[in-house]
C-alpha cells in the first residue's frame, strides 16, 4: 500500500471537514473490507483515510416503532444481526447482512461501506431496496435523502459528490401484515459473491386474502442493485397464488442485463432471478402471515 | 506524509506501545513490529483466515484492520491462547484429534474457535462449519478440526462445571 496520513475524528463535522479539505485525495474508511483490499491492489489511491467509525452518527443502531430503524453507516454488520429488534422486525434485512463474507468480515464490514462500494452483486442493497429505506448523506454544505434504490449510479459509483460522507440509513417501521426474504444464488453456501440475489416484499390487505403492496429487488444482473416495479406492481390486488408469483418473477426475468463472467453465464442468470424470484416472495408471504420461512439460502 | 505513528494497545493481557506507518495492517505490526509472529498470512485479502485473530472480543481477519486501527483496543493472538497451567483446550484438542498437518491454517482455526466458544459453549456441528468458514485449510478436509472443536467444547464445559460446584 503507499503511504497515507490517517486520521479518526469522533465529530461529525470534524469528519466532514477532513474529507472536503482533501477533495478527491481522501477517503473514507468504515470496516475497510473492500477498501483495503482495493488499495492494497492500487486500484485506490489515497493520501488521507478518516476513518469515520468513531462517529457518533456513524455509529447508532436505533428502533423506534413509530421511526423505524436507523442504521449508522459504520455500525459493523455483527452488531446489526445480533440485535433482537432487528431480527424480530426486519428478518429479511437479517437474511442479506447474515450471509455477507464469513464471522471475520461480519465483524467489521458495515451496510454504509456496501452501499458506498456499489458492487452490483452487494448483498445489502436488494434487501434495503424492498424495505424502502432511504439515506442520510452528509457535507459541509449540509444533509440531503437519497432513496437506496436510487444511491447507486453503475459499478463502483454513487450519487455521493466530493466531500460527502453517508451517515445513516433509515428503514422505515414494519407495516402490520408485511413481510421480506432475501435470497442468493452462489455455489458455496459462505464465502461466495452472489451470482443473482433477490429480495421481495409483501403488505397483505386486512384480511390475509390479498396483496396490498409489493416490491422487488434484484442483485447481480445489471450495474447496480434494480427496483423490478413492474414486477412488484404485478401484484397488488392479487390472491397470494403460484401464479401471481410466477407472473412476477417472470417480469423480473425481463428487466437489467445480466452478463456472462466467470460466476455464471446471462442464461443462467435470468433463470436464477424467475427462480429467486418465485421462492423470496413465497418467503415474504409466509413472514406476512407471522410465519417463519424453512431452508437456508438459495 | 509518511511519518509513524504512536499506538498503544492491550496485546495478549500485555499493554503495549509501539510505533507503525499508518498503511501497515494489524497483520505486519503483528509479525514485523512486535514479533509475534503465530498469525499468519496467507491472502492479504479476507478469504483464508490465516491472519485471524480477536479484536475488542471479536474475531477480524487482522490482514483488514490497520495496525492504528487497534488503538486503545484489545487484541488476542495465538500466543497468547495457551495459559500458566498449559494449552487453551483448544490447542490440546488439536493435537489429540490430529486436527493439523503443516499447522499454517491452526493459529486462525484456534482463534476462529475460540470467538465461536466463547459465545456459544455447546455449538451444533452445523454452527461449527458455518463459523470456520472464513478459515481455509489445504491439509486436513476439516473434518478432525470440527471433531477437535467438539471435544475442546467438551472439555470446556466439563471445566465449567467443576468450578461452577467449586
Ligand atoms: C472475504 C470477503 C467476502 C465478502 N463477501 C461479501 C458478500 O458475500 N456480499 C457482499 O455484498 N460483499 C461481500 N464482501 C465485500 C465487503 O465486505 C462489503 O461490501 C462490505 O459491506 C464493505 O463494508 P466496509 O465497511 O468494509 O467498507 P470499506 O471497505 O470501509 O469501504 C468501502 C467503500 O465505501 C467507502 N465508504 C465507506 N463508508 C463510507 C461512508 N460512510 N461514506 C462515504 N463513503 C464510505 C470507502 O471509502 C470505500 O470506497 C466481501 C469482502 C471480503 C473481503
Ligand atoms: S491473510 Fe488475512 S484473510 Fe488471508
Ligand atoms: S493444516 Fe495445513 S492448511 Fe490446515
Amino acid at each position: 500500500m503507499k503511504p497515507f496520513q490517517y486520521r479518526a475524528p469522533t465529530l461529525l463535522g470534524e469528519a466532514l471537514s477532513l474529507l472536503a479539505s482533501a477533495g478527491q485525495r481522501a477517503r473514507a474508511l468504515a470496516g475497510g473490507t473492500d477498501l483495503l483490499v482495493q488499495m492494497r491492489r492500487g486500484l485506490i489511491n489515497a493520501d488521507l483515510i478518516v476513518d469515520v467509525k468513531k462517529v457518533f452518527e456513524l455509529n447508532r443502531l436505533d428502533f423506534d416503532p413509530s421511526d423505524g430503524l436507523t442504521i449508522g453507516a459504520a455500525v459493523p454488520l455483527c452488531r446489526i444481526c445480533e440485535s433482537p429488534e432487528v431480527a424480530q422486525h426486519y428478518p429479511g434485512l437479517v437474511d442479506a447482512l447474515s450471509i455477507i463474507g464469513s464471522v471475520a468480515v461480519r465483524s467489521r464490514a458495515t451496510v454504509g461501506g456496501n452501499l458506498c462500494n456499489a458492487a452490483p452483486s452487494a448483498d445489502s442493497i436488494p434487501a434495503l431496496i424492498v424495505h424502502g429505506a432511504v439515506c442520510t448523506v452528509a457535507s459541509r454544505e449540509g444533509t440531503r435523502q437519497v432513496p437506496v434504490a436510487r444511491f447507486c449510479t453503475g459499478p463502483g459509483q454513487t450519487v455521493l459528490g466530493p466531500g460527502e460522507l453517508l451517515v445513516s440509513v433509515r428503514v422505515p417501521p414494519p407495516r402490520p401484515r408485511s413481510g421480506a426474504r432475501y435470497l442468493r444464488f452462489t455455489p458455496r453456501y459462505e464465502m461466495d459473491i452472489a451470482v443473482v440475489g433477490v429480495a421481495a416484499w409483501l403488505e397483505l390487505s386486512e384480511g390475509l386474502t390479498t396483496i396490498a403492496n409489493a416490491r422487488i429487488a434484484l442483485g447481480a444482473v445489471a450495474p447496480t442493485p434494480l427496483l423490478a416495479v413492474e414486477a412488484g406492481a404485478s401484484l397488488v390486488g392479487r390472491t397470494p397464488s403460484a401464479a401471481a408469483f410466477a407472473e412476477a418473477a417472470a417480469l423480473a426475468q425481463s428487466i437489467g442485463a445480466p452478463i456472462s463472467d466467470v460466476r455464471g453465464t446471462a442464461a443462467q442468470r435470468r433463470h436464477l432471478v424467475g427462480i429467486l424470484t418465485r421462492r423470496a416472495l413465497e418467503g415474504a408471504l409466509q413472514r406476512a402471515r407471522g410465519a417463519e420461512p424453512d431452508g437456508r439460502q438459495g | 506524509m509518511d511519518g509513524k505513528v504512536r499506538v498503544q494497545a492491550t496485546i495478549n493481557g500485555q499493554p503495549v506501545e509501539f510505533l507503525c506507518e499508518p498503511r501497515q495492517s494489524l497483520l505486519e505490526c503483528l509479525r514485523d513490529i512486535l514479533d509475534l509472529t503465530g498469525t499468519k498470512e496467507g491472502c492479504s485479502d479476507g478469504n483464508c483466515g490465516a491472519c485471524s485473530v480477536l479484536l475488542n472480543g471479536r474475531l477480524v481477519n487482522s490482514c483488514l484492520v490497520l495496525g492504528v486501527e487497534i488503538d486503545g483496543g484489545e487484541v488476542t493472538t495465538v500466543e497468547g491462547l495457551a495459559g500458566p497451567d498449559g494449552l487453551h483446550p483448544l490447542q490440546q484438542a488439536f493435537i489429540d484429534h490430529a486436527a493439523l498437518q503443516c499447522g499454517y491454517c491452526t493459529p486462525g482455526m484456534l482463534l476462529a474457535a475460540k470467538a465461536l466458544l466463547d459465545r456459544d459453549p455447546d455449538p451444533s456441528e452445523e454452527r461449527i462449519r458455518q463459523w470456520l468458514a472464513g478459515n481455509l485449510c489445504r491439509c486436513t478436509g476439516y473434518d478432525r478440526i470440527v471433531r477437535a472443536v467438539q471435544d475442546a467444547a467438551r472439555r470446556m464445559r466439563r471445566d465449567a462445571d467443576v468450578h461452577a460446584e467449586g
